[in-house]
């Protein structure tokens, strides 16, 4: 087979000038190719062992070591500090909270672009929006609604100076966790929108018109065969949505400068100060915390995207 | 819309498997509304003429004042790295990834999956978490290659790998590569001109589309270059906030745009394919 001989892009790429005019058909390059083909892989493999797998295995074992390198429990136990667990429980429903908006909420939005063209000019923008809402925003949205409702804000004054409504009433929450809240909604709804709509969309027009020559209502259509089709999808982008929430850092940093009231916050205070909690290395421990977070949720996510697709073959 | 389109439609709307107009129009527009107040909250601010009211473009017009290089010296500084940055780690995916998604889809079949998971991980291993682990790293890096802040890129290579797998694996899939790089080589090419003159080109959208998305993710990054203490765009915003909020969220709403226009353009890509492919 010719393509045997694909290693050579990659791994004689550099030479290939110098031996255009050498006759190396497939034949004569049998003896070495198992190798050249192996040797294309190793740039990418190590590339990602170097930038990904080991800071990935540093951050998360040095939570187990003393800045001497002595093993200890120390900084993981004391992930079960009661400020830690405290900072553990405000990422949860902070995550959980804009999570469940976020998915019916975007869930709403997919329902109403059914039926709209794929290709048409309203689909594109807001998939190009939600992408950008929900992926590059970070620094940006923390700009966004400090200038919408942050004390001097738009809506702010707009709610005072016409309705007489204080929304900073029992002091400016936006600065506070809970002023994450709409913030992270915010990004949570385009995401959700990018992620659920191709389920949806994918809903067969034969099913429903099954349900109604079996004399079934639009009701049933949606909760005897649309529902229960979309349902592991649906939950699946729920906990996508959750674990977006739980590691984004930009925004909250961006819009609290000081503390460590979510954890990726906690993270920021424990890698600047270095000894949090009188502990070193505490930074690994809590990235420790996060990945354990992290891989539970996407292994939900990807044990219910694949009973998803099996509807979509 | 031709008449059997419109029946279609009006027959999926009886069922119940699409919204009414009214139904449909009433959620994008509450959704749109609330969703835009934001936008619009900081187009109204930089055009806010100070405490007394009023609107004015003068903060605009500063950005094209003589001294303004000198003034926003950090931001532009800021721009001029997250650009060097989004250059270099387009070049990452181009030379590193792609040709190694090429060779796997011609070669080791049976590692596309491994190699899928391997370009998914950086969702599950967020930069928050990588950052604790690239932190030792970096300062080997910069023993090495020095401490300039291209190096940087390294890092959001990583980051970008769901994105720019993504947006390869589905014109890879699209592509017949096995048939045209066997076409190339019978015709007596060797593998440098398969992979210019018969591979890229067949693939030309899937690697725009990476590009562009890895752009737009390299200029909206803040977490890793914040706690590696280097200066990027987003770095530079929240810093220049502080001491010039409407210069800020001058450039905050410019780079929104430029990855609005990035990804509006990944979208027209797609759909060019498709219709090209109908003709």
């Amino acid at each position: 087979m010719t393509v045997a001989n694909a290693p050579v892009l990659v791994s004689d790429a550099a030479e290939s000038t110098t031996r255009r005019h050498s006759p190396w058909g497939p034949a004569t390059r049998r003896p070495d190719r198992g190798l050249a083909k192996y040797l294309g892989l190793t740039p990418f493999a190590l590339y990602v062992v170097v930038f990904l797998a080991i800071p990935t295995v540093i951050a998360v074992a040095s939570g187990f070591f003393t800045d001497e390198g002595d093993l200890t429990f120390d900084n993981v136990l004391g992930l079960f500090a009661p400020n830690v667990l405290a900072t553990f429980g405000s990422s949860f429903w902070i995550s959980a909270v804009t999570a469940v908006v976020g998915a019916v909420v975007g869930a709403l939005v997919c329902y109403a672009l059914l039926g709209t063209r794929p290709e048409g000019p309203l689909r594109s923008f807001i998939d190009s929006a939600s992408s950008v809402l929900a992926q590059f925003g970070g620094v940006m949205l923390a700009f966004a609604f400090i200038a919408a409702i942050g004390s001097q804000g738009l809506i702010t004054v707009l709610l005072k100076d016409q309705l007489g409504i204080d929304i900073f009433e029992n002091g400016v929450w936006l600065y506070q966790v809970q002023g994450l809240v709409p913030v992270y909604i915010y990004f949570q709804v385009p995401l959700m929108i990018i992620t659920f709509m191709p389920a949806l969309a994918g809903l067969k027009r034969q099913w429903a018109e099954a349900n109604a020559t079996l004399g079934g209502t639009r009701f049933t259509y949606w909760t005897q065969i649309a529902f229960p089709v979309l349902a592991p999808s649906f939950f699946g982008s729920l906990l996508l949505l959750f674990a977006n929430a739980f590691s984004s850092y930009a925004t909250a940093a961006a819009l609290i400068s000081q503390g460590a009231q979510i954890v990726p916050l906690q993270i920021r205070s424990a890698l600047v100060s270095e000894t949090v909690l009188g502990r070193e290395n505490m930074a690994g421990a809590l990235a420790l915390g996060m990945v354990v977070v992290m891989v539970v949720v996407m292994w939900g996510y990807s044990v219910l995207q694949n009973r998803t697709s099996r509807w979509q073959k | 819309m031709s008449a059997v389109d419109r029946a279609t439609r009006l027959g999926a709307v009886r069922l119940g498997t699409e919204p009414s107009g009214i139904v449909r129009w009433i959620i994008l527009g509450v959704v749109g509304v609330v969703f835009s107040i934001p936008i619009v909250a900081m187009i109204l601010f930089s055009l806010k003429a100070g405490l007394a009211g009023g609107y004015t473009l003068d903060h605009w017009a500063s950005l094209f004042d003589d001294d303004a290089a000198r003034v926003y010296r950090n931001l532009f500084t800021g721009i001029g790295n997250s650009l060097l940055l989004a250059v270099v780690t387009v070049g990452i995916v181009l030379v590193v990834l792609l040709p190694t998604m090429i060779l796997v889809h011609l070669q080791f079949p049976r590692l596309r999956r491994v190699l899928e998971f391997i370009c998914i991980i950086p969702i599950t291993v967020p930069a928050i978490v990588l950052v604790v682990g690239l932190a030792p790293v970096y300062s080997v890096v910069v023993r090495i290659a020095g401490g300039s802040v291209w190096t940087l890129a390294f890092a959001y290579g990583i980051t970008v790998l769901p994105y720019a797998y993504r947006a390869i694996q589905s014109n890879l899939d699209a592509v017949d590569v096995v048939t045209l790089s066997e076409a190339g080589r019978t015709l007596s090419a060797d593998w440098g001109r398969v992979l210019l003159f018969v591979l890229l080109p067949n693939l030309k959208r899937g690697v725009l589309a990476a590009s562009f998305i890895s752009v737009a993710v390299v200029l909206g990054e803040f977490t890793i270059a914040s706690l590696l203490n280097r200066v990027n765009l987003q770095t530079a915003l929240l810093q220049v906030s502080q001491s010039n909020p409407y210069v800020a969220v001058i450039f905050a709403l410019l780079a929104l745009a430029l990855a609005f226009v990035l990804l509006l353009s990944i979208g027209r890509l797609g759909r060019t394919r498709r219709t090209g492919s109908e003709s």
